[in-house]
């Protein structure tokens, strides 16, 4: 196996593995600052921070010998025998200097900016800097410049890495932003009339180091420091973008794309990025409800009468339909499906509507938004597969009840927009009992016995398996607002089970009873598991 | 000393010497039929190679070794691009040579594209010649009309299109990977290397950079021999296996305080007190040479005690200059303020930093504000130890920078503070008498722009 030696540490590295020297030091735990540098996007060596000292060890003889000068890390590649040395004086003083030449012309306005507290500028400034400034002081200077409908640029907190420049030309394929001027005197720019405004555009503000590029949307909302910050996958399609929910006392303030080589890599689409907003939408459904017949409305049910209550009825019923809604975790369906069949063994189970608009863009970094818009069709088929012999869809379960094949229906929903309308809605309002399960009022929950509210996705914990059969596992990131149980908690309730909603337990259940999803069983990564390379494996 | 006949330079002054007919009867462009008739590339190279020519743009690389690092049998297509771009302060040579003896220069370049297979060639024009421009699309549209460009040129077989490309005025362009991108209309960001222009350069495909003096030079080494060129200059040094001589006429432009500025051609190895002296008649007005630019300003300073170092690639490197560079030679009088050399020296280079590489971009400016400070009267000492700390930081040599525009702006700022410290701090102590000493920060000034 090729070795690189970092400090003096032999470092083992795969036989085809084409790293530079940054990655390679941070497996051997030390971490070379860097700011130009980024895994998604080309190598441009300007900001000079991750420079460093390096050589070859002789394999036959041992024998070191070392390059005069400095190399940057980010463009030097490690290969055997390669020798990284980060802790010599050189290395220390250099860091030292470009960071103070970073700072010559920042405004160092630490306590006004967003980015304090996640600042690369800052972070390494504690840890290379030098204490003592030996620059000419600037008078203070804040110049905003409005990049576009999302994206705000601070003039003079930026470094000049290029990051976002090198993003609209390599991932988003739009090539907005651009340096102007030369010299000390460069700026990030667009030109006139052509704001920085596509579908990934927010991805330029995880992409700055510094404080430059700001987020209109969370912009002055909340210090960076009292976030928390919860592993999550993005319900916005059904790409199942894994990111992370950034969040406090129950309030999301931002989504962040998570890192995953198979799904998102390091980005995240607008759509999802700003699409958590009807998580705090004060329209949400609040409380359980159901029919009064005396005066044609809904009065409120403790949530520990609706499992016994919503049981009753729906016993006493007729033949049910069930739909179970692709925006349910794979846990959730499947207690839903038990649930179903517990009461009515005959039960129908079809799968819920499939929200689907327009068609799948790509763009040329390798990043696609999806059509579909839910995060989990894929999984929730799976799981009607277990318990019916062939998948019937939405369509199917409107012919149905338009024909009078059934008595009651239970629809699951939860989806963020509107998706359906009074025309569609109306053959349901002959049924004799309707449970119907939302995230907002609808044509439908108006003619609903039963009108259960829906959790949003960051609230939500179990699992989706997005378009490529990827299943990723999440927890919730923040509670339901108060009178909503999420579906899992009322499901697992129904069904009998002692304790809190264990979505692990569920997940192990369903991995024991089917050959397909058996991969569920075990822990499963942060970048999830395929359920089809599991499936060949198997066959 | 015996006058050196001029070869690059036979054209000057001759009437209507940038015609073709003029310089076929200086026996121009007989060579290249001969030897497109007679030789393969394989030969041109190891004619170049054996000549000793080293590139004429500033760094000084065989040019013989850099055609040899081109992919053998590659597809193609192969680049030649021609560095006409010529923005060092005091630099003159290649304006001189396209003005004048256009088609000197094209044949070069004809040869080398043979040399190296190029099939296309890209003459990058520095923006402010204009005159250079018309003589040379003229001569471009006169050897296109004679068979010499084009499509099988002389039924030999070979064919080249030749481009003039006109830049927009930028002293970055001529670093050849900003010369590249630039040509590929991109901004004249310096590209990092590896992969060099020879593996992967032009549109991504592998490219020869060469300076319009060196093709000259190749024009010449085909008409008069390797022997010839060998005759001139200075051998390789014996004790030093890794100094490949520096041999040949080199074009010396002399400017700045002398009795007759003006470009000379002269062998390597001439003193800049004999180039001074002899060809520019001295420093003007009777007066000494405080300091000399050896070859560019980016070169740094020599003072009147190394001027006679002579001036060949080797030479300059010895008194702690950079190299030889473009070899224009600038001359500073006594009654010059060391101080508004290097503010000046300083103002260029914050000015023409591309800003793409931080040590650079921040130094160059930082450098500058503290040349206005002094020269505000505002100077104090620590200001020259921090001078001297970018100075020696700053660059490709120390590794800090991407491409060697860092080196040339440390050069002269190192010098400066090493050879005239006494000055700087008298003139420091002189105009700031209350605050010469202070180590703390102070307020910056408010920097007027250049333009």
């Amino acid at each position: 196996m090729p070795t690189v030696i970092v400090d003096g540490k032999d470092i083992e590295i795969g036989a085809h593995e084409r790293l530079n020297c940054i990655e390679v030091a941070r497996r051997a735990g030390v971490e070379i600052p860097h700011y130009c540098w980024h895994p998604g996007l080309s190598v441009v060596a300007s900001c000079r921070m991750c420079l460093i000292e390096t050589g070859t060890r002789d394999a036959a003889t041992g024998k070191i010998t070392m390059m005069p000068k400095l190399v940057p890390g980010c463009q030097t590649p490690a290969k055997d025998g390669t020798v990284i040395v980060t802790d010599t004086a050189l290395v220390k003083d250099s860091r030292a200097r470009v960071e103070e030449a970073l700072l010559i012309d920042h405004p160092i306005d630490c306590s006004i900016c967003d980015k304090a507290g996640e600042c690369l500028l800052q972070d390494y400034h504690f840890e290379h800097g030098q204490a003592e400034r030996r620059t000419d002081l600037n008078p203070f200077h804040s110049r905003r410049r409005d990049v576009g409908p999302t994206v705000t640029l601070f003039v003079d907190r930026c470094i000049m890495c290029t990051r976002c420049v090198r993003f609209t030309r390599e991932v988003s394929g739009t090539s907005e932003l651009m340096v102007i001027n030369r010299g000390s005197k460069e700026e990030i720019a667009v030109f006139p009339g052509f704001p920085l405004d596509n579908k990934l555009s927010g991805n330029v503000v995880d992409l700055c180091p510094v404080g430059a590029l700001g987020d209109k949307d969370f912009l002055y909302q909340q210090r960076v420091w009292f976030l928390k910050r919860e592993s999550n996958v993005c319900g916005g399609c059904s790409a199942g973008c894994s990111i992370v929910t950034e969040h406090n006392q129950d309030t999301v303030y931002r989504l962040k794309p998570r890192e995953n080589p198979h799904v998102n890599k390091w980005w995240m689409c607008d759509d999802g990025r700003y699409g958590w907003h009807h998580l705090h939408d004060p329209a949400r459904l609040l409380s359980a409800g159901r029919l009064v017949s005396s005066n044609d409305d809904h009065e409120t049910v403790e949530w520990s009468d609706v499992t016994t209550r919503l049981r009753q009825d729906l016993s006493g019923a007729g033949r049910l339909a069930v739909a179970v809604s692709p925006m349910l975790t794979l846990e959730e369906a499947w207690m839903l499906c038990a649930v179903a069949r517990s009461i009515d063994q005959q039960a129908a189970l079809f799968v819920g509507h499939v929200p689907v608009s327009g068609s799948d863009e790509s763009f040329p970094g390798g990043f696609t938004i999806r059509a579909e818009k839910c995060p989990n069709r894929i999984g929730v088929e799976a799981v009607v597969a277990l318990f019916e012999p062939e998948i019937r869809g939405w369509n199917e379960l409107v012919r149905a009840v338009g024909a009078g094949e059934y008595d009651a229906a239970w629809i699951t929903a939860g989806y963020p927009h509107a998706w359906i309308d009074d025309t569609t809605a109306a053959p349901f309002g002959k049924l004799r009992l309707l449970v119907v399960q939302d995230l907002f009022e609808s044509p439908l929950s108006k003619l609903a016995t039963w009108r259960l509210p829906a959790a949003g996705f960051a609230e939500r914990a179990g699992t989706w398996v997005n378009v490529a059969h990827r299943a990723q596992v999440f927890a919730a990131a923040v509670r339901a607002p108060a009178g909503v149980w999420p579906e899992g908690r009322l499901y697992w309730n129904m069904l009998g089970r002692r304790g809190l909603y264990d979505p692990a337990a569920v997940r192990r259940q369903i991995a024991e009873s089917s050959a397909a999803l058996a991969a569920l069983g075990g822990d499963l990564p942060a970048v999830g598991v395929d359920l089809r390379v599991d499936q060949l494996a198997s066959s | 000393m015996t006058t050196f006949q001029p070869v690059l330079l036979e054209a000057v002054g001759v009437a209507g010497s940038h015609t073709l007919e003029s310089y076929r009867s200086r026996g121009g462009y007989a060579p290249l039929e001969r030897m497109l008739k007679e030789n393969q590339p394989a030969d041109v190279i190891e004619l170049v190679k054996s000549s000793g020519l080293r590139g004429r743009g500033g760094a000084g690389f065989p040019t013989g070794l850099k055609w040899t690092f081109l992919p053998k049998d590659h597809p193609g297509p192969i680049y030649l691009c021609i560095n006409a771009d010529e923005s060092e302060p005091g630099t003159f040579n290649n304006r001189i040579l396209m003005e004048d003896d256009p088609h000197q220069v094209i044949e070069g370049i004809i040869l080398s594209a043979y040399a190296t297979r190029a099939t296309t060639a890209y003459l990058y024009l520095r923006y402010e010649y204009p005159l250079c421009w018309d003589r040379l699309q003229g001569a471009i549209d006169e050897a296109y009309a004679a068979g010499l460009l084009g499509k099988n040129i002389q039924g030999s077989g070979f064919s080249l299109d030749l481009y003039l490309h006109r830049g927009a005025a930028a002293y970055i362009c001529g670093e050849e990977t900003g010369l590249i991108e630039s040509l590929e209309g991109k901004r004249a960001w310096p590209r990092i290397k590896p992969p060099f222009p020879a593996i992967e350069g032009l549109f991504r495909k592998p490219t020869v950079v060469n300076n319009i003096e060196t093709m000259a030079c190749v024009a010449q080494i085909a008409r008069r021999g390797v022997e010839w060129f060998r005759s001139i200059g200075v051998p390789s040094d014996p004790n030093n296996p890794r100094d490949p001589g520096s041999y040949g006429p080199k074009l010396y432009c002399l400017s700045g305080h002398v009795e007759r500025p003006g470009c000379y051609e002269a062998p390597l190895g001439i003193t800049a007190r004999q180039l001074i002296d002899g060809q520019g008649g001295g420093v003007w007005k009777g007066r000494k040479a405080k300091a000399v630019i050896p070859g560019g300003i980016s070169m740094g300073l020599m003072t009147e005690a190394e001027l006679d170092t002579p001036l060949d690639f080797a030479g300059p490197g010895k008194v702690g200059c950079l190299g030889l560079g473009t070899a224009a030679v600038v001359v500073i009088d006594e009654t010059v303020s060391i101080v508004d050399f290097l503010h000046n020296s300083c103002r260029f280079f914050a000015h023409e930093s591309c800003g793409q590489c931080t040590p650079c971009r921040e130094g160059t400016a930082w450098s500058l504000r503290m040349l206005e400070r002094i020269r505000a009267g505002k100077g104090r000492l620590k200001d020259l130890d921090l001078l001297a700390e970018i100075g020696n930081t700053m660059g490709m040599m120390p590794g800090s920078t991407i491409c060697g525009l860092a080196d040339g702006a440390a050069w002269p700022i190192k010098n400066a503070i090493k050879k005239f410290r006494g000055e700087f701090e008298d003139y420091i102590k002189r105009t700031n008498p209350s605050g010469w000493m202070v180590t703390d920060p102070v307020p910056a000034l408010q920097i007027v722009g250049a333009h």
